[in-house]
């Protein structure tokens, strides 16, 4: 319980700096529910243990990083799209997936929305006919 | 299940509409974790519920605004913030490590992440959307006063400016200043007074805020 006072650490100067904070009143905690599923997410595996919270900060800390070295403007609005590829690249890094079945199965999500009609609930199965769940992906 | 329904559904107006390539990721991931046992889809629709209706600034207010009208309890709170916050009940993740600072009329303190978003959950819920954005988390070492004024908060010159740099081990929570014109208040009336940025560090209390914004 010794941290000192980091202020000697200042963070490069090569960022948009003295750019305008974005403001916010309190609005909701999660803009799209996606946001909160991927949140959840990286909860729950590093409660499991599967990665400590220390890995979870320096992979987010680094694709903010990355967005910074874009040149992408960050005021907050895209925070969680960088909680998600930090998310992938965690779930990767440690075998739990890999590249190839999250990019199918993202194809499948995106199939069983095209087959399901307006109005149900979209389920994977949608796109998966039996156990060959890549015929009517490659259909389309 | 979508299969079997009646044929004629096919050829209607429409189908779904393919959501966003974030929200195909994110279903992609989840499935695929489902599937392998490695999350739980009610563990994570718990943690989803806790943190949109539960666990929010409010926890924190309640230890700040018992910290003003109990001495003891603010002494252990400022020896050992994680001890005296989980004997309110509020502990959990992101909040293993409590630091607590206190402003005066001497020193203000104020807490960031320079790296990322590190944040005491428990006591807060999650961070603003400023706290997040690249702006803040690179000004608020370089230029806390000006941050500051953005604020709305002009700082004398003869008070101190200590900024905190969370990290993934140690969260901090700003134990505000009670405002003047409070002595004759309830603790119920005091944790309304208590404000998220004022425990940031970001805001500075004011009597008369109660009541300000109907």
């Amino acid at each position: 319980m010794s941290t000192p006072d980091r202020t000697a650490n200042a963070p490069p100067l090569d960022q948009p700096a003295f750019a305008r904070l974005p403001r916010d009143t309190g609005g909701p905690v999660f803009a799209e529910p996606w946001q909160a599923q991927a949140f959840a997410m990286a909860v729950r595996l590093s409660a499991a243990g599967w990665f400590t919270w220390q890995e979870w900060a320096q992979a987010l800390g680094e694709q903010l990083r990355l967005a910074a070295a874009r040149g992408e403007p960050d005021d907050g609005s895209h925070y969680y799209e960088h909680w998600l590829a930090a998310l992938e690249q965690l779930v990767l890094a440690k075998g739990l997936s890999n590249r190839e079945m999250l990019r199918e199965r993202k194809e499948q999500w995106a199939e069983a929305y095209r087959l399901t009609p307006h109005g149900q609930p979209v389920e994977l199965s949608a796109a998966m006919h039996g156990d060959h769940a890549h015929a009517r992906v490659l259909g389309n | 299940m979508t299969e079997g329904k009646p044929h004629v559904h096919e050829h209607a107006a429409g189908h779904s509409d393919v959501p966003s390539d974030l929200t195909l990721r994110v279903k992609a991931l989840e499935s695929l974790l489902v599937e392998k046992g490695l999350v739980d889809p009610a563990a994570l629709d718990a943690i989803i519920d806790a943190y949109e209706s539960k666990i929010g600034p409010r926890n924190g207010a309640k230890i700040v605004a018992r910290a003003w009208i109990d001495p003891a309890f603010k002494q252990r709170l400022l020896n050992d913030a994680t001890a005296a916050i989980a004997e309110m009940g509020y502990a959990g993740r992101q909040g293993e490590h409590m630091v607590a600072v206190e402003n005066t009329s001497k020193v203000h303190n104020m807490v960031v992440c320079t790296l990322c978003s590190c944040y005491p959950w428990p006591v807060l819920g999650l961070p603003p959307v400023w706290y997040k954005s690249a702006p803040y988390r690179s000004r608020a070492v370089i230029d806390p006063r000006g941050v500051l004024r953005e604020f709305g908060l002009e700082l004398a010159p003869e008070v101190e400016v200590r900024v905190w740099d969370s990290t993934s081990e140690v969260r901090y929570l700003v134990l505000p200043e009670r405002p003047a014109g409070t002595e004759g208040m309830g603790v119920e009336e005091l944790v309304d007074l208590v404000t998220r940025d004022s425990m940031i560090g970001a805001e500075k209390l004011r009597a008369h805020v109660r009541g300000a914004t109907p």
